[in-house]
């Protein structure tokens, strides 16, 4: 698929009708969302064929866009059940399969091969575990409203991942991300792909301009090999 | 929800030790057909719980579609596999991602607690007192 026919297909979605603000809920706009996944594609081998976890995956912007470029299981979560059904609505508007979890990121348990005894491992056979989830993609809250949302997500995303997480956070916070990505969340490495506009849409009353530009960059963030 | 979904999602509510495998209760379904990929597949088996996916298509009321045991990766894997109705690969491939869960519940092992799945999303929130 083309970026452009990805953009296209990622504008037309119905997005949060009645933002919740204590979530941080603004959708990834389409120029963005389509260059993170195209470029998590195209560059790393991220998405096509790969089971792909979308976290506070909202109406389901970065969740369809990874069944788009043909994920072979995409599940989005979210802490909003409103959101999720808006999500479902988008995929099937587009015939795409997504799954869907209602829950609080810092609360998931999906399994991850750290929390299973060595020795249990060695034995593949009866107990035959492992990181189901190759991709992390997300547009966390940058932690705005609720204070440690945004590292919440990254170290969650960096304990279900295999391969990489792709996240965007405000450029003014690039050295903290950073420090906490490598030291507190266990990552090999984390790199800064490129900086963005972001437009947070009007969906605030207290923003008094139509729309608000903010600079975020687009982060990739490697696992330590699990294991 | 899907059954690789059902797969890697475990229980976090207090009290639990492992919180999995959940155990599937399923009262509505449906199957929907997806091109199989056997070299995802390939990549996927060695890291699915073959016990848990077996009790979830159990659950559905499918106790033929998968054996006890895990088949030997020669012959899920052997050349043409995927073209033969029936054959391991495409049993795997059809209860992993063929089949959606749409209303029933996934209950804790550990607690019981029952975690509800309605029109295919599974609640997997947790009150303040279970955290
Ligand atoms: C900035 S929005 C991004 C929405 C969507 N991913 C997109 O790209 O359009 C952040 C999302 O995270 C969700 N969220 C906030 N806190 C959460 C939490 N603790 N657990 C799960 N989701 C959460 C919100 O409901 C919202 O949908």
């Amino acid at each position: 698929m083309k970026l452009k026919q990805l953009e296209g297909l990622l504008g037309g979605l119905t997005q949060f009708p009645n933002p919740k603000v204590e979530l941080e809920q603004y959708p990834t706009g389409p120029h963005i969302a389509s260059r993170m996944l195209y470029t998590a594609e195209n560059s790393f081998d991220d998405i096509t064929g790969k089971v792909v976890a979308d976290f506070g995956c909202g109406c389901g912007t970065l969740a369809v866009g990874s069944a788009l470029l043909e994920a072979e299981h995409v599940l989005g979560i979210d802490i909003d059940p409103q959101s999720l059904e808006l999500a479902q609505e988008n995929a099937a508007d587009l015939e795409l399969d997504i799954d869907l979890v209602w829950s609080d990121i810092k609360n998931l348990n999906l399994k991850v091969s750290q929390s299973i005894p060595q020795h249990l491992l060695l034995n593949r056979k009866q107990f035959s575990a492992g990181v189901h989830v190759d991709t992390v993609v997300m547009n966390p809250p940058f932690g705005t409203r609720r204070n440690g949302a945004d590292m919440e997500f990254l170290s969650m995303g960096l304990k279900v991942a295999s391969q990489a997480v792709y996240s965007l956070h405000k450029t003014s916070t690039r050295e903290h991300i950073k420090k906490m990505a490598l030291r507190g969340c266990n990552a090999r490495s984390a790199e800064v792909l490129c900086e963005l506009r972001y437009g947070l849409p009007q969906t605030y009353k207290f923003h008094k301009k139509k729309e608000v530009d903010i600079a975020v960059d687009l982060w990739r963030f490697v696992p330590k090999a699990q294991q | 929800m899907r059954l690789l979904t059902h797969n890697m999602l475990a229980s976090n509510v207090r009290g639990a030790t492992t919180g999995y495998p959940l155990t599937l209760e399923a009262t509505k379904w449906c199957t929907k057909e997806v091109e199989l990929n056997a070299d995802f597949i390939r990549g996927l088996l060695p890291k699915i719980d073959w016990r848990a996916l077996v009790d979830a298509t159990r659950a559905l009321g499918l106790p033929e579609l998968l054996p006890e045991e895990q088949p030997p990766e020669e012959e899920i894997f052997a050349e043409g596999a995927a073209d033969v109705e029936g054959s391991a690969i495409r049993r795997i491939h059809h209860a992993l991602l063929e089949v959606h869960v749409q209303e029933g519940s996934l209950v804790c092992p550990d607690t019981s607690r029952c975690f509800p799945i309605n029109k295919g999303i599974p609640n997997m929130m947790l009150h303040e007192d279970e955290v």
